[in-house]
């Protein structure tokens, strides 16, 4: 179980000024998960993640993994990062260009502190290519590598120390799309069969969505939400959780009355009256947000009936776009856009009007701007 | 319309194959090729053909012979001449690069504390002229009024002499420090360029600084290191002023030195001087094309990817004091000991070692001598002229063929590239023994005048200026000057208003650092100076000739401080340019 608490990173900039890179960031991963820092470039998440190795020293604040305190500044313990036996895969792999696969992949245990014959290098190494199918390249040179295949190499060389625990930074960013679906599924599938504790950095949400066990959303240097993947997407917290893992509409609410067992809540709208979702402590008057997911957004033709577990609304089409699997939809309901995803088979032309329902379960009440 | 349009495109393109006009264009690029095939071809040519004859004299015409490398290749000097040179030149190379790499090294990628300073520091010496370099350890180092060996002689009172910068691996040292702060620059820039995740990889494997060191930072820089080796071997080949003034009083010749004894002795053997100058040209030939093989095959070690992290710098732990300590002693050795030796000397009515007796007779007696000869306003104007001239001329040539060379399809372009490149084969001393020798025989009045020098001059710095602005265009995309002839502009104007002022950053480097090392030139020189053209490197050389080491002190510091002021001021100009252009 690694455990990072309050810590702090910071470092000068280029003009003499302090950039708080991590702002009192805690979180905890029990053994054998993966855990996803996510968040947009300069949120702190790489800072947090090279922190956590050792590669940046942290200004306060209190890591440690199992019990064992790797980092503490109330009790001034700093394990050097090469003492530390993390494995860590970099954003450009930081594949030793003068040196043939086999020799990359061998050079932590050459290095490291145990004692290990050239035999059982040989072992350990081969398994670890076996693993990452790059075992057939052995002895071809690094740089002559395919990205992929690079890709598949930083990982063996951070495996086969055996870590304590697997950082990996951005690794499938510089990778083209199609690859970069295929090493997601082999990364996962590798994970959960070695069950080793892994720190995952991206900027990409439906990675993180796919591959971890838990997600900490990160901005401007704070944790702003940790949870479950389905967590985060459906239950996001603030508006910023809500805007930048997947799309959603937002729309201003004013707090009518609040529901005391269910935690629902009424809300007056410019869409009208809804029933939504709201955590305990929201009281009448409040101003809020709701948020509603695009593919929560059903679509008819026909009008359909006020019912409990729905909210409804009409509006008129202002524009819709076709993507093969669903449409785009720009629905005007008084001058509020709503987005929503409707089915290829909806064929209402533009300007006519067109109903909506939301399932009350899938509106969400967030604060407002400034209470975040 | 559309008939009228095509009308006017169909007539003009009848107009060109008609009715040539010589387009101003073509005048430009055609007087650019020119020059450069000139000063870049003839030198070498008549310094061959020079190699096959026997003196001329007044009486006897010269004659074809292959006497001059039967004396140069098969004398039993010849083995030891070759076997002295190269000795000393790896010997320069290899303590030039082993002091350079170990500094880039601290500096780029350790936690040793003051490095920013020591980064501003370690320029410093490349303001020093070589033989103001030499005289000042001269001073610290000879074995009988060097300083250092009076230290340990007065001081801690031992009676041998510990230092003695006349011998070979005196050479070497001084060589060696001269060139160390251009091996530093070289490694700066490879270390510079690695990407910092290759070490941090190597250190979350679990691998020590030492091991890092070695095993990867070194390896990665090992490409660069060679190139680097190549480059000081050349250079140290080719050095001058240390051969001169250290080797010859001992006997201790290497090619440089053996050139300037044949000419300067009477009757000069031009025929010998050549021959050696010729088998000198065919080393440093060798070193500057496998320098350039290795730089063309360095793709493979191309390390700058994924993103730019601030790089993690190496923690030494208590080993960077040793590592700070390094530097100040070598700083001490290279920039603040042979100032100080300067000064000292040129506050002494005659030289004498520092004493308190001595510091009662401080005097500004030299420099009111130096300033009263009428050689001394000459030289400064000389010298003023010749680097301001050659680096404007050079910096507006090479602009011209380094756009040919980047932007145009013409066939045979890296010919001109080449070609440009050439006189940095050439070592000083033998091109100016090459134009010496083309205008002696073909007199077009420029010979004993101030011309022959700058022509000299601008032959031996025209690659420098190349580089500097081949750097500059490729960065300007074709499309700004592209946009600038579909607004109307013709080509003379798009290089004036666009090209040029696009250039302006790297065309003031390299202007400045033209400039610089005119100033400091001396082995060109020494061949091609008459009275009334000497120049301040001359000067200098002169005074150390006849013994007025306090004049020459005098002159040394105040050349100094000048070059010392002229860098700051183009750092200062540079930043404000940078900024106004970013």
């Amino acid at each position: 179980m690694l455990r990072v608490q309050s810590l702090n990173t910071e470092y000068p900039n280029d003009k003499g000024g302090v950039v708080k890179a991590a702002q009192d960031v805690s979180f905890e991963v029990p053994e054998g998960k993966l855990f996803t820092l996510l968040g947009p470039s300069g949120c702190g998440k790489t800072t947090t993640l090279r922190s956590i190795a050792g590669l940046e020293k942290p200004t306060s604040g209190e890591i440690d993994l199992d019990g064992q305190v790797i980092y503490s500044s109330s009790k001034g313990v700093f394990v050097a990062p090469n003492k530390r036996n993390f494995g860590m895969v970099f954003q450009s792999y930081a594949i030793w260009p003068h040196m043939n696969v086999y020799q990359n992949t061998v050079f932590p245990l050459e290095v490291g502190k145990k004692k290990i014959s050239k035999t059982d290098m040989r072992d350990r190494v081969m398994r670890v290519l076996n693993a990452v199918a790059l075992d057939h390249l052995a002895d071809r040179e690094a740089t002559k590598l395919s990205g992929g295949q690079q890709q598949r190499l930083a990982l063996a060389r951070a495996l086969v120390m055996e870590p304590r625990l697997l950082l990996l930074d951005e690794p499938l960013s510089n990778l083209d799309a199609k690859l970069r679906e295929r090493m997601r599924f082999e990364l996962k599938r590798l994970q959960r069969e070695l069950k080793l504790t892994t720190i995952y950095v991206t900027h990409d949400q439906s990675e993180a969505l796919a591959l971890s066990h838990e997600i900490a959303v990160m901005n401007e240097g704070r944790v702003v939400q940790i949870g479950a993947p389905r967590d985060i997407y459906e239950r996001p917290k603030n508006k910023f959780v809500a805007d930048f893992v997947g799309t959603t509409n937002f729309i201003d609410a004013k707090v009518l009355d609040v529901d005391a067992g269910g935690g629902q809540c009424k809300v007056s709208t410019r869409i009208g009256d809804m029933t939504v979702a709201c955590e305990s402590g929201t009281s009448r008057n409040d101003m809020i947000l709701v948020s509603v997911r695009p593919e929560d957004v059903e679509l008819s033709d026909a009008p359909l009936s006020p019912d409990t577990e729905y909210n409804v609304c009409s509006g008129m089409v202002d524009a819709k776009v076709f993507l093969g699997e669903y449409l785009d939809f720009q629905v005007k309901v008084g001058d509020t856009m709503v987005l929503a995803k409707g089915h290829p088979s909806l064929r209402t032309p533009v300007g006519d009007p067109i109903h909506m329902r939301m399932k009350t379960d899938k509106c969400i009440a967030i604060p407002a701007d400034g209470r975040a | 319309m559309a008939e009228a349009v095509g009308r006017y495109y169909s007539q003009q393109d009848d107009e060109k194959p008609t009715g040539f006009r010589l387009d101003p264009k073509w005048i430009i690029i055609g007087v650019c090729v020119v020059t450069v095939a000139w000063l870049a071809l003839v030198p070498l040519v008549f310094l061959v053909w020079q190699s096959f004859l026997t003196p001329q004299t007044a009486s006897v015409a010269a004659q074809y012979t292959l006497e001059n490398y039967r004396t140069a290749y098969l004398s039993a000097e010849t083995a030891r001449l070759l076997f002295t040179s190269v000795r000393y030149a790896l010997g320069t190379a290899v303590f030039a690069l082993a002091l350079g790499t170990f500094l880039a090294w601290m500096n780029e990628r350790t936690n040793t504390p003051f490095k920013s300073l020591f980064f501003a520091l370690a320029l410093i010496p490349l303001v020093i002229p070589g033989i103001l370099f030499v005289v000042a350890w001269i001073m610290l180092a000879s074995p009988k009024i060097g300083l250092l060996n009076l230290i340990v002689h007065r001081w801690l009172g031992f009676d041998f002499v510990p230092f003695n910068v006349y011998s070979l691996s005196g050479m070497i040292w001084v060589d060696g420090l001269h060139y160390s702060p251009m091996a530093f620059l070289l490694l700066t820039a490879a270390f510079r360029s690695m990407d910092p995740s290759l070490e941090e990889s190597a250190m979350m494997s679990g691998a020590s600084v030492w091991q890092i060191a070695y095993r990867i930072t070194l390896r990665l820089a090992w490409p660069a290191m060679v190139a680097s080796f190549l480059i000081l071997f050349v250079r140290a080949i080719e050095s001058f002023e240390v051969p001169a003034l250290l080797g010859l009083p001992v006997g201790i010749e290497v090619y440089t030195s053996s050139i300037y004894l044949a000419i300067n002795q009477y009757p000069s053997k031009i025929g010998l001087a050549s021959s050696y100058a010729v088998t000198l040209l065919l080393i440093t030939s060798a070193g500057i094309y496998f320098q350039s093989i290795l730089s063309g095959h360095s793709n493979r070690y191309t390390t700058v990817t994924g993103k730019g992290f601030r790089p993690r710098q190496l923690d030494l732990g208590k080993w960077r004091y040793a590592t700070a300590a390094f530097f100040i002693v070598y700083f001490m050795l290279v920039v603040l000991l042979p100032f100080l030796v300067l000064l000292w000397s040129s506050l002494q009515k005659y030289y004498s070692v520092p004493t308190l007796a001595a510091l009662q007779h401080l005097t500004l007696d030299p420099y009111r001598h130096i300033m009263s000869y009428p050689a001394f306003l000459t030289s400064v104007k000389n010298s003023l002229f010749l680097s301001v001239g050659t680096a404007t001329l050079v910096m507006l040539v090479t602009s011209v063929i380094a756009w040919i060379v980047v932007k145009t399809k013409i066939p045979g372009r890296w010919m001109l590239d080449s070609l440009t490149s050439l006189p940095l084969v050439f070592p000083g001393l033998v091109l100016g023994l090459s134009i010496m020798v083309f205008y002696l025989n073909v007199p077009i009045g420029i010979y004993g005048t101030i011309w022959i020098m700058f022509i000299a001059y601008v032959t031996r710095f025209m690659p420098y200026g190349l580089r500097y602005n081949l750097t500059s265009m490729m960065q300007i995309h074709k499309e700004l000057e592209e946009s600038a002839a579909m607004s109307g502009a013709s080509w003379s104007l798009t290089f004036r208003r666009i090209i040029l002022p696009l250039l302006k950053p790297g065309l003031l480097a390299g202007w400045i650092y033209i400039m610089i090392v005119s100033i400091r030139e001396l082995s060109s020189s020494i061949l091609l100076y008459s009275p009334g053209s000497e120049v301040v490197s001359i000067m200098i050389w002169e005074l150390w000739q006849n013994g007025q080491y306090v004049e020459l002190s005098a002159l040394g510091v105040m050349l100094i401080t000048f070059l010392f002021f002229v860098v700051m001021l183009a750092q200062y100009v540079g930043k404000k340019f940078g900024v106004a252009d970013a």
